[in-house]
């Protein structure tokens, strides 16, 4: 690096970062703290339901509850397991309030 | 009836205590009946800091369980007699404190005084929530600093549902940001969080912003409340801090970096 580069350097500065990471971390806590507390329990259920059918683990199903204005969703996506052809996904949106 | 303030962070070591000693001080000199309570059941510190661990004969959790009266457990200060000190028990465990015991307390405190500072402990369990349950303020202690924002965040919430005014659906309580422990000069560099960059993420009315001082340390060294270092920046912030509260309009100091060359060469205590 020559010394010209250095003086032009725009490396982000470490409080920037902090902001960042900040800005994020808090925005997924406050949605997550509101969301309604059965929600473990009812991935934890239709877990149990999918793994009769398929060979899936607890990290390919999440469940998430979001709310705006209009309507509530709640939204489910499961990765299915690769088969010898493709690759499938379920993914289901069930909206109304 | 009094005015409950809680001062609380979630977040440990951001000067909560140091906050409280200030702001009750400041407010009893001022010339407001005031109490602090300490809510640091097994871990108090507030006396010491008032400079009063010497005098502690009664505390909080005896006053609940009826084995003193409040007169007996309230400290006066001896520095200004509008002040008084209600320690944490240092020995029994945490749960001694009752929500309808704390509530007992504070009712019976708010006949005589004006304010009432509730001083948090860290975390959130009973002590926390018991000292902010009963709050119409809340002050939230916060370090430009990522895991005590974070913290602070956090509190926000809990203070939003978790309280004595959410839960009768009365007016919530209202928040106020202290920022302590802030370095203009840091902050000019790049290497702390502003005061803008916590506000973007808190959205709280800053009520002050504290500059890390060694005159923190020197105050809870001798047990003063770091109000009375009257020259000192923290003492001042807290003066600032104690009048904005109380309604006067003062603008806000140690936000920016005014030390040129000369200034760091005298570095103001």
């Amino acid at each position: 690096m020559s010394l010209l580069d250095y003086f032009k350097s725009s490396k982000p500065t470490s409080a920037s970062i902090a902001k960042e990471r900040l800005q994020i971390l808090v925005a997924h806590e406050r949605a997550s703290l509101n969301q309604p507390s059965y929600l473990p329990k009812l991935k934890q259920e239709l877990l149990q339901v999918i793994q009769k059918y398929f060979e899936v683990n607890e990290n390919s199903i999440s469940v998430n509850m979001e709310q705006d204005d209009e309507r509530e969703t709640l939204e489910l996506n499961i990765i299915l397991p690769d088969e010898e052809t493709s690759k499938k996904s379920i993914s289901t949106t069930n909206k109304g309030k | 009836m009094a005015r409950i303030i809680v001062v609380t962070s979630g977040k440990g070591g951001v000067g909560k205590t140091t906050t409280s000693s200030a702001v009750a001080m400041g407010l009893a000199k001022k010339g407001h009946k005031t109490a602090v309570i300490d809510f640091d059941v097994g871990l108090r510190n507030l006396d010491l800091i008032m400079g009063c661990e010497r005098r502690v004969v009664y505390d909080f959790v005896n006053v609940i369980n009826g084995e003193a009266t409040l007169n007996q457990a309230l400290i006066k200060d001896k520095r200004c007699n509008n002040l008084y000190i209600l320690p944490a028990s240092q020995t029994r465990d945490k749960d001694a404190l009752t929500q309808e015991g704390v509530g007992k307390v504070l009712d019976e405190l708010s006949k005589g005084f004006k304010y009432i500072i509730c001083d948090s402990p860290a975390g959130i369990e009973r002590g926390a929530n018991l000292a902010m349950y009963f709050a119409d303020d809340a002050f939230v202690v916060t370090n430009p600093e990522v895991s005590s924002v974070r913290d602070s965040d956090r509190m926000l919430g809990i203070l939003s549902s978790k309280s004595r005014r959410a839960e009768e659906g009365k007016e919530p309580i209202k928040e106020y940001l202290l920022l302590s422990r802030y370095s203009p000069e840091r902050v000019k560099l790049g290497e702390m969080l502003s005061v803008d960059d916590v506000q973007d993420i808190l959205s709280l009315h800053l009520l002050g912003v504290i500059p890390e001082s060694k005159s923190v340390l020197n105050a809870s060294n001798s047990g003063t409340p770091v109000i009375l270092d009257e020259k000192s920046d923290a003492g001042q912030a807290y003066a600032d801090i104690v009048a904005r509260y109380l309604g006067e309009d003062k603008p806000h100091r140690f936000i920016e970096d005014k030390k040129g060359l000369f200034g760091k060469l005298f570095r103001s205590r």
